[in-house]
């Protein structure tokens, strides 16, 4: 059951080309609806019925995002695309925008036609060139094709899409912030309320998902909600692309059921690189609180069961790290990483993130004081959750994961101003 | 004699950049001509060697009907926008987790030994510059970098070597 | 939202980003409350409030919140409160004593940012720069430029210019009053006194027309600084640069603080008694009462222009006037009452629609150009005749043409409104061509519920702005808009209730016979002059005949807080006045306010209040009821006179007008900078130091440099009415062609005559 959804085009040479694509049946759920004029209302209701949560990082149940537009209020509506993919250890849009660009094509035109929207954008992240290019081709192609543009196949609906190319700013995954730097200005996240879904895009009612998600459309509406909700479990329906990396043999990106058990996907990554013992996990993204290995091994890749041990599915990156990790130095590279990310509007997070970074750094180097666990504990705390956007929840995160199950390696850098891994 | 206001102001942008430039535009409501600000700004940079002069953003802000300033926020927010002069090959090292731990730190070390630079300098022939960047996306092919536009991953030292023999 | 209920509650919430006058950014976190079943703490700033609401804004969970915040607002917080001007004001200090620790837990160096210098009149110390924005956002929202913004990201996030540039909106000074740290203070302000030694006194600005209120805080017997005081009719919690940095003026080396006479052409200190009876009697001399005229200053307190219209009532004549700029005179038959804005000040920002002509409002009158920008903001359609081109901070469509072509360009509006008349105007409207532009200026006018024609000060110096009025009158009756003559000065519209121009009588009634106005007091020499706050050259439309004509009277008395070479040149006897901090006074604004404000500090060396002045003057020339103890008994006595009085910018249009600017040959054109306006802002050393203190140059387009053979000269010769100047040359393309621009207002300007007129230039 691999490579069902988002990949299933994978094996063909040169899945990109609309006529590959085409050849697996591709637009023909574009070409049913626009014909066959699908009410959009059962549009959504498919979707809903899939269980398909946003893969990007939240898991928001798309369906209900989309029913909080109000279809028929006036006025421009927009659908956006989040290609803006740089969690770290996640992989996997890079991969649908390079290989099964089209199915994104078809997905986003479906998702404009299920809320009223005539037009839309796909942010991809500056250095995606070579995705980039990929898309802008495969847009170039539908264009020609007529499946973008006025008057889609006769039917009297208009769609027109554009990408629009970041240029080095982790926050503009934050669908606020992507909307702001569409709209020319720096990537800082809006308070909300009000939502997307009321007050988007240049103001007007917007859609925002990810990648996977929306290239996930064309199938749930080809096979069923139905379908697509039974290849996974209870409240994580669906398949999902796994990014998997770290000290592994064969990393890279997976198309497993939701509720795969990690071992299953850890043998199909290869297994731990150089016979090493497997150490910890973050089963989703760098904001994950890490997971010790030998409790990952035991459970399954689905919202529920990670959530359970402590910490989140996430964008579905794997970082699989082995017994020759210092912890320290991993927290101090992941804190340097949101201090140097923090956008900077608001002060818990602009302050904070610099501050975690800076006690971390400390302990790794040798001159932590006995206080600084205590201290870490206080200042993540003092940042989660009253922030504007969630970099400052991302941000405490794995600090708060790392001294729960790490804290032993951590006191013994600060006690012997030295590592207790190898010879750190 | 002195020369004030609007004649300042005027852009000197050549037909070619401004074709492309107004390709962006084109993708925008036309009441949002600032959307084109990143667009613009990499395709100015582009022409400049890789770099932002400060001139070069007061003109696409005038292209594009913006406060300068305005401009000047984008440019100095986006870590793709070099505010100083780079390389020919500017050389972008990912030091992220998955990076680090597949030994990111050893091609940093032999590209600063190689190239005689550390992260933010520039070669003395111009021909290279180093920089460290954060997850670029590519974690299956740990460790990795980007040079210009393209992608190198799972990266030896000879890889390395092997690469910058190839680049002009 | 939450907390302007809290606020209007009284229950204090701390805040550092939130202000009422600004957009909600939310981004301090340092209102954090506790909502509850919301498992996060809101900011009370960005949380809406809703029926049955519970908020706890001191639980712990509130106030552990807040303190987290506090505490990040300070790790990188220089705590350098000894040596910060904001030290005692400090919003940040403020909070911290309510919610920081004792001891930083913080040990690692703190952020430092390089400081630029942004100009004259804003000090920077960015280090302190909590990073609210609210500069960033007025900038954005009110000022409607954008000056200041936030560059780079994160911890590295820095509030500036990010170039070296000198901030240049004229209500630049405001942030510094919003900053709510010591970052952006007052540069002309700074280290000279501490905010706790400073008192606080109620006044009201002296300059442009609304009368804005403000705060003056003294130390001792000194104005220490400016501050905005709330009115949210008038100036709401802003004031202009013009308003808070002018205070400098008030000691300028060159304030006069002694009676002085000319004798034998030497300038001589003299005593009160001796000056005042040399003045009485050489004013009692002169037989002819037509042949005195009284110039008087627009920034003049009412009491001070009531008793000087009162003392050339006394004497027999009419020739007073304060409308020393303007250009045309030949409506002061037909103007019957007092002219004003024609409106509310707040009902601008409503306005759907305005025509301005001849108005750089920005310029001229600040506040009033933000509330016009309130209602752009909110979709008004808004056009402008402007014979220059104007960076204006809202969205408007110019129509910019010689001075000459102004006539003609509104003649074309009215008349694609439908205007039908006889007379000159229906030659101006025959000839006219109602083009789009004209159409889609008459139809905002129209279509608008409420829109307005507003006549700036570049329509009041125009040689024909008795042609501007009466067009802008018919088109206002045509379209049902507002016709706003803008008051150019605090007292403009006070100036005409005293009865201080030609045609008007105390109490704004009609005047049985009518006086010379302030140009033909100048153009049929008078055999003595009374001057009241003015300065020959500076403060007059045609700067070279004011000099000229008051240097061949027989005698010119001048009642002024300054001397200068033109006074000295000019009068006989100068009789040092207290200034408006040190005077009490009523100023009438531009839509009929009356507001009083009384004297804050004592004046300067021997000067006294205009109004004892005047009481002695006309006690010593014998004059009925200048026996005043008080100058509230002034105000009282105009006030009566005032009772009935309308506010009225009707008119009915002349209909013998013949254009007399000519619309061939090359003109110039020229406005008076913000900051040459009288003489108090004129002495403002910081504000002299920034752009809107106007430059003595020749501004052209460059095409017109080229035809002009000037495209590579460094000066030129121009030449006006038989005056001329050697200046140095700007190339412009904010002017028109056709047209060169010379500022007045400006001492390097002021041997040149009208600001619109037929000149020539040629290569210096």
């Amino acid at each position: 059951m691999a490579n069902e959804v988002c990949l299933r085009t994978l094996d063909l040479e040169r899945p990109w080309l609309l006529e590959q694509y085409q050849s697996r049946g591709g637009y023909e759920m574009l070409k049913k609806i626009l014909t066959e004029k699908t009410a959009p209302e059962a549009i959504i209701e498919e979707v809903k019925k899939s269980g398909l949560r946003g893969r990007g990082g939240a898991g928001f149940p798309t369906g209900l995002k989309w029913s909080f537009i109000s279809r028929n209020a006036p006025g421009q509506k927009y659908v956006v695309c989040n290609s803006d993919e740089g969690e770290p250890g996640t992989f996997k849009d890079r991969d649908i925008l390079r290989y099964n660009p089209h199915q994104l094509i078809e997905g986003m035109v479906i998702a404009g036609y299920a809320i009223g929207a005539t037009r839309g954008y796909n942010y991809i992240r500056g250095e995606f060139w070579e995705p980039y290019e990929r898309f802008e081709q495969a847009l170039e192609e539908a264009r020609k094709a007529g499946y973008l543009g006025k008057d889609l196949l006769g039917s009297g609906y208009d769609f027109e899409l554009h990408t629009h190319l970041g240029a080095g700013a982790y926050i503009c995954g934050e669908e606020t912030a992507l909307l702001e730097s569409i709209e020319g200005k720096k990537g800082q996240p809006r308070y909300k309320p009000p939502f997307p879904a009321h007050f988007g895009l240049y103001g007007c009612p917007t859609i925002i998902n990810n990648t996977e998600s929306l290239a996930s459309i064309p199938m749930i509406m080809e096979k069923g909600g139905e379908w697509f909700a039974d290849i996974g479990v209870k409240n994580s329906g669906g398949s999902k692309l796994f990014s998997i990396s770290g000290n592994i043999n064969n990393p890279g990106v997976f198309e497993i059921p939701m509720g795969t058990p990690f071992s299953e996907l850890l043998a199909m990554a290869g297994g731990m690189k150089n016979g090493h013992k497997i150490k910890a996990v973050i089963p989703g993204g760098s904001s994950a609180p890490v997971i010790p290995g030998d409790q990952m091994m035991e459970l399954t890749m689905d919202y529920d069961t990670i959530a359970g041990a402590g910490s989140m599915l996430g964008s579905g990156a794997v970082i699989v790290l082995d017994d020759t990790n210092c912890m320290v130095k991993v927290l101090e590279r992941m804190s340097y990483f949101y201090h140097e990310e923090s956008c900077g509007q608001c002060t818990p997070c602009r302050e904070g993130t610099g501050w975690l970074y800076r006690i971390v750094h400390r302990i790794e180097t040798g001159q932590g004081r006995q206080e600084d666990l205590d201290l870490l504990d206080d200042v993540a705390d003092k940042i989660s959750g009253k922030t504007i956007c969630a970099l400052g929840d991302a941000a405490a995160m794995p600090v708060q994961g790392m001294l729960r199950h790490f804290r032993h390696e951590f006191q013994h850098h600060i006690d012997h101003k030295r590592c207790m891994v190898g010879l750190g | 004699m002195t020369t004030t206001t609007a004649n300042e102001k005027k852009e000197r942008f050549t037909p070619e950049i401004r074709a492309e430039i107004d390709r962006w535009i084109a993708k925008y409501p036309a009441e949002w001509k600032q959307s084109a600000v990143m667009g613009a700004l990499m395709v100015v940079q582009d022409s400049n060697g890789g770099w932002l002069t400060t001139e070069l953003m007061d003109q696409v802000a005038t292209y594009l009907d913006m406060p300068p300033i305005a401009v000047y926020e984008v440019a100095t927010f986006y870590s793709m926008y070099e505010l100083k002069p780079v390389g020919k090959h500017k050389i972008c090292v990912c030091t992220n987790v998955s990076c680090m731990t597949n030994k990111s730190d050893l091609i940093v070390e032999h590209l600063e030994k190689k190239l005689g630079i550390g992260f933010g300098e520039v070669t003395e022939d111009g021909r290279f510059s180093l920089k460290e960047v954060e997850c670029l996306g590519a974690c299956g092919g740990a460790p990795m970098m980007q040079i210009g536009r393209q992608y190198y991953e799972n990266l030896t030292p000879e890889i390395v070597d092997a690469i910058l023999e190839g680049l002009e | 939202m939450l907390i302007d209920v809290t606020d209007a509650a009284g229950i204090r919430i701390p805040r550092f980003c939130y202000h009422k006058k600004l957009s909600v950014s939310a981004n301090c976190r340092m209102c954090l409350v506790e909502v509850e079943k919301v498992p996060k703490p809101l900011p009370a700033c960005a949380t809406p409030v809703a029926d049955g609401m519970k908020v706890f804004t001191r639980s712990p969970r509130a106030l552990a919140a807040q303190k987290g915040t506090m505490e990040f607002l300070l790790i990188n917080h220089p705590l350098d409160c000894p040596i910060c001007d904001q030290g005692g004001e400090c919003e940040l200090q403020d909070v911290a004593i309510g919610y920081g620790r004792d001891v930083s837990r913080y040990s690692e160096g703190k952020r430092v940012v390089a400081d630029k210098n942004i100009g004259p009149l804003i000090a920077t110390d960015m280090t302190r720069c909590i990073h609210c924005t609210r500069c960033v956002r007025f900038g954005d929202e009110i000022a409607g430029i954008r000056e200041m913004g936030a560059t780079g990201r994160g911890e590295h996030t820095v509030i500036g210019t990010y170039i070296e540039k000198s901030v240049d909106s004229e209500l630049s000074g405001n942030v510094i009053d919003l900053c709510p740290v010591g970052a952006l203070t007052s540069k002309p302000f700074r280290f000279n006194a501490r905010a706790w030694e400073l008192t606080q006194v109620d006044a009201i600005a002296p300059h442009d027309s609304l009368g804005s209120n403000i705060n003056l805080h003294l130390r001792g017997n000194k104005v220490m600084r400016v501050h905005p005081r709330d009115n949210e009719s008038i100036n709401e919690t802003w004031i202009s640069d013009r308003d808070r940095f002018s205070y400098e003026g008030l000691y300028s080396s060159d304030r006069l603080t002694t009676p002085m006479i000319k004798k034998d052409g030497e300038w001589k200190d003299v005593s009160w008694d001796m000056a005042l009876e040399m003045a009485a009697a050489s004013l009692g001399e002169i037989k002819a009462a037509d042949q005195i005229g009284a110039l008087v200053s627009p920034t003049a307190t009412l009491e001070e222009l009531y008793l000087t219209q009162k003392l050339m009532n006394g004497l027999g004549c009419n020739n007073i006037d304060s409308r020393l700029r303007q250009g045309d005179f030949r409506l002061d038959n037909s103007l019957k009452r007092v002219n004003w804005l024609g409106m509310k000040i707040g009902e601008i920002d409503s306005l759907d629609a305005a025509l301005v002509v001849g108005g750089n409002l920005r310029k001229e009158q600040p506040i009033l150009a933000h509330r016009l920008r309130k209602a752009a903001l909110a979709g008004a359609d808004i056009h402008v005749i402007t014979p220059q081109h104007l960076e204006l901070i809202y969205k408007s469509r110019q129509l910019i043409c010689t001075p000459g072509e102004m006539v003609k360009h509104l003649a074309a509006v009215a008349k694609a409104a439908g205007v039908k008349q006889g007379g000159t105007i229906g030659k101006l409207l025959d000839a006219a061509d109602a083009n789009e532009d004209a159409k889609a200026a008459a139809k905002g006018l129209k279509d608008g519920d409420t829109s307005a024609v507003m006549l700036g000060a570049m329509a009041q110096s125009h040689p024909d702005f008795s042609l501007l009025y009466s067009l802008a009158a018919t088109l206002a009756e045509a379209t049902g808009a507002k016709l706003s003559i803008v008051p150019a000065a605090v007292n403009s519209v006070g100036a005409q209730l005293a009865g201080a121009v030609p045609y008007l009588q105390a109490g704004g009634k009609p005047a049985e016979s009518t006086g010379l106005d302030a140009l033909g007091m100048l153009q049929q020499p008078c055999s003595g002059y009374l001057l009241l706050g003015v300065e020959p050259g500076m403060d007059f439309h045609n700067g070279a005949l004011s000099q000229t004509a008051l240097q061949s009277a027989d005698m010119v008395v001048a009642i002024s807080a300054y001397t200068s070479p033109e006074l000295e040149a000019c009068c006989d006897i100068l009789l040092p006045m207290a200034i408006f901090t040190e005077t009490s006074g009523t100023y009438v604004n531009a839509e009929g306010a009356w507001q009083q404000c009384r004297g804050a500090v004592k004046p300067q060396g021997e000067a006294r209040p205009g109004w004892k002045i005047l009481r002695v003057l006309g006690n010593l020339l014998n004059q009925q009821g200048f026996d005043y103890t008080d100058p509230g008994e002034i105000g009282e006595e105009l006030r009566l006179l005032c009772e009935d009085v309308s506010l009225d910018n009707k008119l009915s249009p002349a209909t013998d007008l013949e254009p007399r600017l000519g619309v061939d040959g090359l003109q110039r054109g020229g406005d008076t900078p913000l900051y040459a306006t009288d003489p108090l802002v004129r002495r403002a050393t910081a504000l002299q130091q920034t752009k809107d203190a106007g430059e003595a140059v020749i501004r052209l387009h460059p095409i017109e440099a080229e035809r002009q053979g000037l495209n590579s000269a460094e000066n030129a010769l121009i030449r006006q009415n038989g005056y001329q100047a050697t200046l140095p040359v700007a190339l412009d393309d904010s002017i028109p062609e056709g047209c060169v621009w010379i500022s007045t207002g400006l001492r390097d300007t002021s041997m040149l005559g009208q600001p619109f007129g037929e000149v020539t230039v040629e290569k210096a």
